[in-house]
């Protein structure tokens, strides 16, 4: 095992994938000499060159659209938005064109296309700068919508989705590219659409994924001290999604928490709690679930305001014992 | 861009025969929809025909064609299954999408169909993407969007415009331009209607064809093509034409008379290179007459096909929302 970068890991999983296949290429703003707006990919355009590593204009529309144009017509392209929030002004080719071809062609159009971006808050760039899109995503079928919290995920779930022959969105969150984890020394990938428990207990299942994983497992260490045993599922795919790990889990722990970054509202916790509610485990639940998301407000900008809109360590520990009770 | 004068006569009948296809697949489309047997809407292209047979039948067989709404007679054109397409329409499973797509979406990658898309815009993006995988992969082909004088109003023409000029994309652009995006006649959406023009800010070539004459727009597009392949450069083509159709089912043409949509029919590409071929000695009648039989032939045993053909399955509705 060796010592990564979340930012090195997504590095690694291109290179080695643009290594072994020619057809797979980068396009985004200012990846190349620049490294990208979060360094992620320093030394590409030194090691591939520019016809691989291609900068683009600022012109989501053309070069997302492209990338879809590109991935019909036999290549396996990766392309860069820089944040999330930018979805916005490309919104047609994530919306009505990517997701729909295989299945409005009947079958025979593949679209082998991943869109990486950076997701989430806690930098300071405020409202346009900060979102977590992903249940807007979670709501396109067609789509494939990842988000790693460690960097052997974001590894080994990237070269899944290079491979994979439809449009993946992977979604990258910024405040987890600097932080650091294990990961194996020989090749792996790992299966999109997996739960993986990030952390066995047998009181209370806190669902999660993205950097709200770290901030579960810190609040399970906290919980621990005081003999409550928390389980913290870890989605990694959020479509499709792993709900059978869910269920799985809630008739051990009989206790459910979901926790995410993005607003409550329409977030994927209505999703979770839905999918445990309309099956035969709601039965097992001791208690109401509960879910702890971003209020519903635009990310503001003072770091006290943005701070205090999301879940913490305090929060969810304070919930737990609330479902506990 | 001046019509070459001797024609082939092979390519004359069989671009003759496109339109005539073309022509008479939509025909039996509106009539079929005006009975209720067909579902949903259609944008016919009726009168039409010469910009999507001359500049398809310019392609190479299996260079990438993105098509727009309005996509019936540029897919009957680049060579689809007429059969399959017709079950489509008619939302059957033998229908080139499995009835899944319909006449907004007809799509068949086996002929360089790379679907007709219900949203205006993205046919350019998209086909400058499919240029950069042919010239990466320097696989020959070249990629076409076609797209209306309506869209030509849509950020992303100009995006694409802009990419594809700098980076040296081998992508025809190809503007049908009928004058009405929907209802609304161009002169009320642009200041400059010589959409040719909009190639000047990106340093793109362009020309302007009259749309109506199959072989003015064969003969432009095939050398359009060929420039766009030799050098790694896009082209903008202007094809003016006029859609003697309403826009869809809806259109109660309120927005144009009936002058000026008969000045239009009498100026209709099928009509006009018929006239040609005659007077020019390159056809006689009975050659036309066949073309017209044998393509009267092939609508009718589609229609056949599409109806003789079962609707898809419920059970089916999870296939092909992911591909393996």
């Amino acid at each position: 095992m060796v010592e990564i970068t979340y930012a090195n890991a997504i590095k690694d999983a291109i290179s080695e994938e643009m290594r072994k296949d020619d057809n797979v290429f980068m396009m985004g703003e200012d990846i190349g000499v620049y490294r990208g707006a979060f360094g992620v990919t320093g030394g590409m355009v030194e090691e591939f060159g520019e016809d691989r590593i291609m900068d683009t204009p600022i012109s989501e529309t053309a070069f997302v659209g492209a990338a879809i144009g590109a991935a019909v017509s036999g290549m396996r392209p990766i392309v860069e938005i820089m944040f999330s929030d930018f979805m916005s002004v490309c919104w047609d080719m994530i919306l009505n064109q990517a997701p729909k071809m295989h299945y409005m062609f009947g079958g025979k159009v593949n679209v082998p296309m991943v869109l990486r971006t950076a997701s989430g808050g806690g930098t300071g760039a405020a409202a346009q700068h900060s979102q977590s899109l992903e249940a807007m995503l979670c709501h396109i079928p067609g789509l494939k919508v990842i988000v790693p919290s460690t960097p052997y995920d974001a590894k080994g779930l990237l070269k899944s989705a290079i491979r994979d022959n439809n449009p993946v969105m992977f979604l990258e969150q910024k405040l987890l590219y600097r932080t650091k984890g294990m990961i194996p020394e020989e090749e792996y990938t790992i299966p999109i659409g997996v739960a993986d428990v990030k952390r066995e207990g047998k009181d209370c299942t806190i669902v999660t994924y993205g950097r709200m994983v770290h901030t579960c497992l810190n609040a399970a260490k906290q919980l621990e001290e005081e003999n409550i045993d928390v389980e913290v599922i870890d989605l990694r795919t959020l479509l499709p999604m792993d709900k059978e790990a869910v269920l799985k889990s809630v008739r051990k722990t009989k206790h459910l928490i979901i926790v995410h970054e993005a607003v409550k509202t329409g977030g994927l916790g209505g999703e979770i709690a839905a999918s445990v509610a309309e099956t035969d485990v709601f039965n097992y639940l001791d208690a109401p679930i509960k879910r702890l998301a971003s209020e519903d407000v635009p990310v503001p900008f003072c770091p006290i305001l943005e701070k205090g809109i999301l879940p913490d360590e305090d929060k969810i520990v304070k919930a737990v014992k609330e479902v506990l009770a | 861009m001046k019509t070459d004068s001797k024609i082939d006569k092979a390519l004359a009948l069989d671009l003759l025969g496109k339109m005539m296809k073309a022509r008479k697949f939509e025909e039996k489309v509106q009539y079929y929809f005006s009975l209720g047997m067909i579902h949903g809407t259609t944008h016919l292209g009726i009168g039409e025909e010469a910009c999507a047979a001359g500049t398809c039948s310019a392609l190479e067989p299996l260079d990438d064609m993105f098509a727009t709404h309005r996509g019936h007679p540029a897919a009957v054109c680049k060579g689809i299954d007429i059969n399959k397409m017709m079950a489509e329409i008619f939302a059957r499973e033998t229908g080139v999408c499995k009835g899944k797509g319909g006449s907004m979406h007809i799509a068949d990658k086996s002929v360089g169909v790379l679907g007709a898309n219900g949203i205006l815009g993205p046919s350019l993006p998209l086909a400058c993407g499919s240029a950069l995988a042919h010239k990466k992969l320097k696989d020959g082909k070249v990629s076409l969007a076609f797209f209306g004088d309506g869209a030509s109003n849509e950020g992303a023409f100009h995006e694409a415009m802009n990419l594809a000029s700098v980076w040296g994309l081998p992508v025809l652009f190809v503007c049908t331009n009928n004058t009405y995006g929907m209802s609304t006649h161009i002169s009320k959406v642009m200041k400059v209607t010589d959409i040719e023009k909009r190639a000047i800010p990106y340093g793109m070539k362009s020309v302007t064809v009259d749309g109506n004459d199959v072989m003015e727009v064969y003969n432009t597009v095939k050398e359009m093509r060929k420039y766009a392949y030799e050098n790694n450069e896009p082209v903008l083509i202007v094809e003016n034409t006029y859609r003697t159709s309403g826009h869809s089912k809806s259109d109660g043409n309120l927005y144009r008379t009936k002058d000026e949509i008969n000045y239009w029919k009498e100026r209709c590409p099928i009509k006009r290179f018929k006239e040609r071929l005659l007077s020019e000695g390159i056809a006689t009648q009975e050659e036309i007459d066949n073309v017209d039989k044998e393509t009267t032939e092939i609508i009718d045993n589609a229609v056949k096909f599409a109806l003789d053909s079962p609707y898809p399955k419920l059970e089916d509705i999870y296939d092909d929302v992911y591909a393996d």
